[in-house]
């Protein structure tokens, strides 16, 4: 197990000109011991280029990474002792379940009692103690998957296990038991866990902390309570939470706010500057206000939708979106007409340059 | 029975008649014929007497024929045990991208754009021991190598020559083989510690077995035409040989 530093930047290229040329633009992270993380962005935001450096895969164009303080930079896999499971299920055709589990353990000439305890234990916790025999060709895709990670979990002496999108090929009601089984995994082996995903169903759930990251850039480190309440950036907000949230172009002027037309009192206390910003709200606290009620703006109502677990009621105000979440058994008003909603709260965040204001 | 009835009729049977036709002129009826030879012995066109099984039984018994078969059968495990350990090492050693990777494979390949015929002719005249490299420089070093004298220089020889020839063959196979895997397995055995012998035994072998299974069967009934390469050498070396020592201009060299 190790404390992984990293303080880098990568580029593909051979002489990065731009930021553009960058996978990953310069950054300094540190993952702590025994913690679970997550790699949050979409599709080539440099997520696995991260990963692929930590475990040794890629040498970074630029800078250093550390194991518990050691430089790593160049250490191969092996070297770094650690363990990786791939978005398609690698498994040795050739060989039995109880086999490919072992297969790590015996490249590294451990004891075959021993290998056979560790086995048996893993084999246990992913359920496929009654399949140790058979041979893993035959096997259906989540079975391989979960080989896979039975491999990379299988050394206790790891100093990290990376996933790089592992739920990928997996069925969605098991993607639910294969992740809690992940989390039951991490609280009884205590090992730092880095799950790099694009969904942030799975990496809410799975980490105690989420890297959210965009076109090679770390946008906000923190706990999925963070991310949520309070976005550092407005790509986090956009990107977390579904629908994301709102943002209100806004102008701040003498104790006032103009948004969207609409002249409006500051918070007490706010203290915020002058000139544009933006206002942020969740979907889940915009809610209804009297007509007139302080930080409340007039919306038309566009449409409202039931989508089981709760309603979607889209609004325009200007000629602006907003979206709000609504528990389904709220009396909403029908499209068409006028809804005041409370734009101002305790939960609003405002941007400038597109980063928070404190 | 089903719940869909199949229609029934039997105008139908009028379709195939054109296959039938066709089928029988090209293939039935002359493998009749042959079969009905196999029973007589034929001495003119008018004379023939019925013998049954008598030329199948003397076939069998043939001790050209067995001796034949078992060298024939030496040889294609030969060129097998040879060329796919061979193939596979090529190709485990070609270039994988850029440049090289295109360069590496139209040079592999070069040996198989080569007629058989011209291929006899070359090695005929690399073998031989005044004109030739390789019989000149084997003779030099005092092995006494003749392929139109011993008959096992010619064996050895003839292998030399099918393994030049056609091991690009197999390493091409081998080479397709070894590009599908996905990176993602070598990524795996580095981070599993596997060594490169535990990589090759545990990812590349199982996932060239079907390519090689295609590498085998083509060489194996490949090598079973050798002859024709051999009969080629002997019928020009033969002739060759003829016009030695005679007056006649041409023709006095290899035809």
């Amino acid at each position: 197990m190790a404390h992984i530093t990293l303080d880098l930047a990568h580029s593909y290229k051979p002489r990065p000109q731009q930021d553009s040329d960058y996978a990953l633009l310069p950054l300094a992270m540190e993952f702590q011991d025994g913690g679970a993380y997550a790699l949050l962005g979409p599709s080539g935001c440099g997520k696995t280029t991260m990963l692929n450096i930590m475990s040794g895969l890629l040498v970074p164009s630029h800078g250093k990474v550390l194991f518990d303080g050691r430089d790593v930079t160049r250490a191969t896999p092996q070297d770094r002792n650690i363990a990786q499971v791939f978005q398609f299920p690698v498994i040795y055709d050739t060989m039995t379940v109880a086999e490919n589990l072992a297969f790590p353990l015996k490249n590294r000439k451990l004891p075959e009692a021993r290998i056979r305890e560790r086995v048996g234990r893993i084999a246990e916790m992913l359920e496929m103690s009654g399949q140790l025999d058979q041979r893993a060709a035959g096997l259906a895709a989540d079975a391989k998957q979960k080989i896979s990670l039975g491999r990379g979990l299988v050394r206790e002496d790891v100093a990290a296990v990376l996933f790089d999108e592992p739920l990928t090929v997996i069925d969605p009601h098991l993607k639910w038991q294969l992740r809690r089984k992940l989390k039951q995994i991490h609280h009884e082996l205590k090992l730092t866990l880095i799950y790099v995903t694009h969904d942030q169903v799975e990496a809410l759930t799975f980490a105690d902390q989420v890297v959210v990251m965009s076109r090679g850039k770390v946008m906000q480190l923190g706990t999925p309570d963070a991310l949520f309440e309070r976005p550092q950036h407005q790509f986090v907000g956009h990107f977390i939470g579904s629908p994301g949230m709102n943002f209100l172009p806004a102008q701040s002027a003498a104790g006032r706010l103009q948004v969207a037309g609409h002249a409006l009192e500051q918070p007490a206390g706010r203290g915020l500057p002058e000139g544009a910003l933006q206002v942020g709200v969740r979907p889940e606290y915009l809610a209804l206000a009297q007509p007139g009620a302080a930080g409340a703006l007039p919306c038309t109502v566009q449409r409202v939708q039931d989508i089981g677990t709760y309603q979607m009621l889209t609004a325009q105000v200007g000629e602006h979106l907003l979206r709000a979440r609504f528990a389904p058994e709220q009396r909403l008003p029908a499209p068409g007409e006028t809804a005041w909603l409370q734009v101002l709260g305790a939960h609003t965040c405002y941007y400038q340059n597109e980063e928070l204001l404190p | 029975m089903s719940a869909t009835t199949k229609p029934v009729n039997q105008k139908a049977w009028f379709l195939i008649l054109p296959v039938l036709l066709c089928v029988a002129f090209s293939a039935i009826v002359p493998l009749m014929t042959v079969v009905n030879y196999s029973v007589q012995d034929i001495i003119s066109p008018e004379r023939r007497v019925f013998v049954g099984t008598e030329w199948f039984a003397a076939v069998m018994r043939d001790e050209e024929l067995h001796a034949a078969l078992w060298r024939q059968l030496t040889f294609s495990l030969a060129v097998l045990l040879v060329e796919i350990p061979l193939g596979i090492l090529l190709a485990l050693s070609m270039p994988a991208q850029g440049w090289k990777a295109s360069a590496v494979l139209v040079l592999v390949a070069l040996s198989l754009l080569i007629p058989w015929n011209v291929v006899g002719t070359i090695w005929q005249i690399y073998g031989r021991t005044d004109i030739g490299l390789l019989g000149a420089a084997l003779q030099s070093m005092g092995i006494d190598y003749n392929y139109t004298g011993h008959a096992s220089d010619a064996w050895v020889t003839v292998l030399v020559m099918d393994v030049w020839h056609w091991t690009p063959l197999v390493a091409l196979l081998c080479y397709a083989g070894l590009r599908s895997i996905p990176d993602a397995y070598y990524q795996a055995a580095r981070i599993d510690g596997a060594s490169k012998l535990a990589v090759f035994r545990y990812i590349q072998l199982p996932k060239m077995r079907g390519v090689l299974m295609i590498a085998v069967l083509l060489r194996f009934m490949d090598s079973f035409m050798i002859y024709t390469i051999i009969l080629l050498l002997c019928f020009i070396l033969y002739n060759w040989m003829q016009r030695v020592g005679t007056t006649a201009k041409e023709g006095a060299g290899h035809e």
